[in-house]
């Protein structure tokens, strides 16, 4: 305001704005100079940004700074330094058979490390974080492979993983014997008695009699004549004391009725060839690899 | 004389004032975004959501999704190494709003699309800690139960049409049994679905045929996130890229 005269406030010594409400009138108190000094060095900062970093738009792009700074070619470049600081060892991964790595204490510490961190992220999900698996989802901990537990079979079915949208995938499937009404639910009682019956288990034996001829038209062509499971098809051994979706009477009776089998995603053109060796690696030394 | 007093003074002034001053500024920051060539980028693969996807993503937004999830692999290596390829806007062209978040409580989603199994989602959904034992995720058992409503699917499409997604009149007249023939690969629209929808993903998602379900819906849209990019013909080295 300038249409007022001066006045000074005795009692701070600070000019007032003129302003007055019942008697009381408004101090025109400067703003700090150490506030005064940031405000203006950040418009001096502000005209210096403009100059180096990427800044205002213009009719056909923007003005790209004297830096050319950019997100991307930061990016391209911190993961092409990732890649040469790997390189050595990644190529070496990559050529090298999965029974030199194995001999090698370098390439499979290299190995086992690179194995770990992707699996953290990409199997643990499923697999659990100690790969200890859960219902529906396998055990990797131990010697039980519904796939094969060898280096080349557990890289396999990383590489096109089962039922899952790869050409090559592995696959195979129980068919739904009750759910389909292709046994009736007494037949598949039967049939539960005679699966306990298999991991040597106390059940009933005239059950188990009655499903004997059952179980070689239905199951044996997958999981063999002695229940012993087959690989090629991924079928499980059902004589052991492990059971994927659980081994109770009627866990077994649920999965003769759904013949329900999981989904592991092909993991080819997500992670690259060498991490699929190194995850490979990585679950074949958790404790059951063959 | 100008002087701030008569702005002070003549509140109607002060907001003609205001108008003038935000209009320039965004003039100058927003309008440049809708022409320069280094905003629009050119992509191949992209496509509106099927309208089952389209479903899934409502209640992806419904279910507040976007609170703990983002959907934006930032440009910083150790994102790429995680999530895969940054995200790119033209990932986004078709979401009304984008759900890019703003905070990770659980990991980003960009690229979740075939990462993990169905049957792994719908466990996942109706019980997170059965499969992530250190999870805080709350659970969805509901959305297997919960007929999904698509009563408005075609009504859904036109909306998107009207803010810019190019749906055309055949998509909006078969929303509808699009939205079914997707949970029903046995179907005789499914390759209808192929069709209008490339990459779209035809197949039953909660493992109940019986019933289209909410978890139809929200696996389908979760299981398509990020993949519809062809990054074989996309050059992030191209110079126009770089930015």
């Amino acid at each position: 305001m300038t249409d007022h005269n001066k006045e000074v406030d005795s009692h701070s010594g600070t000019e007032t704005t003129g302003h007055e409400w019942d008697g009381i009138k408004e101090l025109n108190t400067p703003l700090p100079r150490w506030w005064l000094g940031i405000f203006y060095a950040c418009i001096v900062w502000s005209i210096g940004y403009w100059v180096v970093m990427p800044a205002w738009p213009m009719i056909n792009g923007y003005t790209h700074g004297m830096l050319n700074h950019s997100q991307r070619v930061n990016v391209a470049n911190d993961i092409a330094a990732l890649k040469s600081a790997r390189h050595a060892s990644e190529s070496k991964l990559a050529s090298a058979s999965m029974d030199h790595i194995q001999s090698n204490p370098d390439l499979l510490q290299f190995a086992l490390a690179e194995g770990k961190a992707a699996f953290g992220d990409n199997c643990a999900p499923c697999h659990g974080s100690g790969a200890q698996g859960s219902k529906g989802y396998p055990n990797l901990n131990d010697d039980v492979w519904l796939w094969g537990g060898k280096l080349a079979d557990i890289q396999h079915t990383i590489t096109v993983g089962v039922r899952s949208t790869s050409a090559e995938t592995r696959q195979s499937q129980m068919p739904a014997f009750g759910k389909d009404g292709i046994l009736k639910p007494a037949q598949i009682r039967d049939l539960t008695e005679y699966v306990v019956a298999l991991s040597h288990r106390p059940a009933n034996a005239a059950a188990v009699k009655r499903a004997r001829q059952l179980f070689s038209d239905n199951c044996a062509a997958c999981h063999g004549e002695d229940g012993k499971g087959n690989r090629e098809f991924g079928a499980p051994n059902l004589t052991d004391a492990d059971w994927l979706y659980g081994g109770s009477p009627q866990e077994i009776s649920t999965q003769i009725y759904l013949g329900r089998g999981g989904v592991m995603p092909t993991w080819q053109g997500r992670l690259s060839p060498e991490t699929i060796k190194s995850l490979a690696i990585y679950v074949h030394s958790l404790g059951g690899g063959e | 004389m100008f002087s701030h007093g008569i702005l002070e003074r003549n509140s109607l002034l002060l907001l003609v004032g205001i108008l003038v001053v935000v209009a320039i500024g965004g003039l100058v920051e927003i309008a440049p975004l809708f022409y320069i060539e280094s905003t629009i980028e050119k992509v191949h693969g992209m496509r509106p959501y099927s309208p089952l996807e389209l479903e899934g993503r409502k209640i992806y937004i419904r279910e507040g999704c976007y609170l703990c999830h983002s959907q934006m692999i930032r440009p910083l290596r150790d994102e790429v190494e995680r999530y895969g390829h940054y995200s790119l806007a033209a990932e986004s062209m078709y979401d009304h709003p984008f759900q890019w978040g703003s905070k990770r409580t659980g990991p980003d989603l960009a690229r979740i699309g075939g990462k993990y199994s169905d049957e792994w989602q719908r466990d996942h959904l109706a019980d997170p800690r059965s499969v992530v034992p250190e999870s805080v995720m709350p659970p969805y058992a509901f959305l297997t139960n919960t007929p999904l409503d698509y009563r408005d699917i075609a009504d859904q499409l036109k909306a998107n049409r009207t803010v810019g997604v190019p749906y055309t009149d055949e998509d909006i007249a078969n929303a509808a049994k699009d939205l079914e023939a997707q949970v029903n690969p046995d179907s005789d629209g499914a390759a209808d679905v192929t069709k209008r929808y490339p990459k779209a993903q035809v197949r039953d998602f909660d493992g109940n045929p019986a019933m289209i379900s909410e978890a139809d819906a929200l696996i389908a849209y979760l299981q398509m996130l990020g993949t519809l990019v062809d990054f074989s013909t996309y050059q992030a080295d191209a110079p126009e890229n770089k930015r």
